[in-house]
């Protein structure tokens, strides 16, 4: 017999032991930050997020989770991450609470988030949490009994989108480990990549950086990718790497970063993926954007067998099915 | 061989703290965190900046303060460390060294800096002291716990 991480007895012959080391990794954890776990972990839940896959479409049906409630508060507009979580929650059984309208809460009044959350952590066994500060969710983990999953926290963290980016990845690449990855755009400002590149490192990727200066890449980040051995490619030609690029992670760059139109139309234009620009790449080099796009990657692009882009906001979905099912102490998938 | 005569610039102390061996051009921040100003003196605080040094990794220079009639607390003293890591504090009674000891920084800090990011929920009005992680000891360097971010300038961020 075994113990699982909630405390309950279960016996080898019930539940494969691949499932006991998950149930004990992920039971009642919190997902902050991509740099809280180890490759080990990172790959627990890609595998997961596979099983996953045919619940998520549709496929086959399932009320494993039934009973739990998912409360998800999200301060910020978001689109893709809150109805991804929705739609995660709902093909797992749990019930989903949330609010609308912000400015109809005690927030408007003054509350402190400390406080929303010790007040919402009494609704419900997990909480999904989008703010506009950096350093929230880990405010929100320190306040909360429950877990919470951060969906994202200002310029932060973004760990949900950067597990459905290595899902994404590994569904169309098998593997991580020495990949070819080009990252084009804002990088100094976009949270996405800066979580990703964190990911990536750890996985062996040799990593290529593309932006104008402007919007290139942190120092702090870069160095942080150098300590696990990743010596990374800055540049803000983007035509040079395209050739041997395996996936070209593209980002908005975002019109108000530039107090000059004229600027900003230059640079924008520089980094606009069409058919043109990848006249010269593999055949299976993938095309990624976190999305929503403006007008980085032309229309044109999206029925070739590179854009991926939409796949990737599917993968949305059995990723953070996963993780709840993880941390939820889901068994039987 | 003539001897170079030794220079005393400033007295010694009878009651009091010695804070040796600051990092050259600290002294006046390590006032800030001794809450000095033109108000509060009651008793003779001497300051002597970018005096000759041997310690190693000086630089060869430091800078030396003394306060009369105060013995600092701990928390005073995890606050210098945040800004001169190779500081001594030797405490004074009657004109001798009662205790001498280095400035320690502790692998994790709470409530003696700010996050310098403007943008990190431990700046907003929440029930939280602002907590770092020590990267490095010298020179001092700290990552947010909260939001991350590295520490840009700690003497700018004392709290």
């Amino acid at each position: 017999m075994c113990i699982c991480a909630h405390g309950e007895e279960v016996s080898k012959d019930v539940k494969s032991s691949a499932q006991i080391r998950i149930c004990m990794s992920f039971y009642d954890k919190d997902i902050v930050s991509i740099r809280d776990f180890g490759r080990k972990q990172i790959e627990e839940i890609l595998e997961v997020s596979e099983r996953m896959v045919p619940y998520a479409m549709g496929e086959k049906r399932t009320k494993v989770l039934e009973g739990r409630i998912l409360g998800n508060l999200f301060f910020e507009p978001s689109t893709r991450t809150r109805l991804s979580f929705e739609s995660a929650a709902h093909r797992l059984g749990v019930d989903v609470i949330d609010v609308s309208e912000m400015s109809a809460t005690s927030i408007s009044k003054g509350e402190t988030l400390a406080d929303t959350i010790r007040m919402v952590d009494a609704y419900c066994d997990l909480i999904v949490l989008r703010h506009p500060h950096e350093g929230a969710a880990r405010l929100a983990a320190k306040f909360s009994e429950n877990p919470v999953i951060n969906a994202g926290d200002g310029a932060g963290s973004h760990p949900t989108q950067t597990l459905l980016d290595l899902f994404t990845i590994k569904r169309a690449k098998k593997n991580i480990d020495g990949l070819n990855i080009v990252l084009v755009g804002d990088l100094k400002y976009g949270r996405t990549v800066h979580s990703l590149i964190d990911a990536l490192s750890i996985f062996g990727a040799k990593l290529t950086f593309v932006a104008p200066k402007t919007l290139q890449m942190p120092e702090d980040n870069v160095k942080h990718v150098k300590k696990s051995g990743i010596n990374p490619i800055l540049t803000d030609r983007l035509e040079d790497v395209i050739p041997s690029a395996d996936v070209l992670y593209v980002t908005r760059i975002q019109r108000e970063r530039f107090p000059d139109p004229s600027e900003y139309n230059k640079v924008a234009g520089m980094y606009r993926i069409n058919n043109e620009m990848l006249r010269e790449a593999k055949s299976d080099m993938i095309v990624m954007h976190p999305l929503p796009r403006v007008d980085e990657i032309a229309p044109e692009v999206d029925s070739t067998p590179h854009a991926k882009y939409f796949e990737q906001a599917f993968n949305g979905i059995p990723v953070r099915m996963a993780l709840l099912y993880m941390i939820l102490g889901g068994e039987g998938l | 061989m003539m001897e170079t005569p030794r220079e005393i610039k400033v007295s010694p102390i009878r009651n009091g703290t010695v804070i040796d061996h600051i990092t050259a051009g600290q002294a006046l921040n390590v006032l800030k965190i001794l809450g000095v100003n033109e108000y509060n003196v009651d008793s003779t605080i001497s300051v002597v900046m970018r005096v000759s040094s041997k310690k190693e990794g000086t630089g060869g220079w430091k800078d030396v303060v003394k306060v009369e009639d105060r013995e600092l607390d701990t928390k005073t003293v995890d606050k210098i460390a945040l800004i001169a890591p190779n500081a001594t504090i030797a405490i004074i009674r009657d004109y001798f060294v009662a205790e001498k000891k280095k400035v320690n920084l502790a692998p994790t800090i709470s409530g003696l800096v700010r996050c310098s990011n403007p943008n990190c929920i431990t700046n907003r009005n929440e029930p939280v002291e602002p907590e770092f992680d020590v990267v490095s000891k010298d020179p001092p360097t700290l990552r947010c716990k909260y939001c991350d971010r590295m520490l840009s300038n700690i003497s700018d961020n004392l709290i």
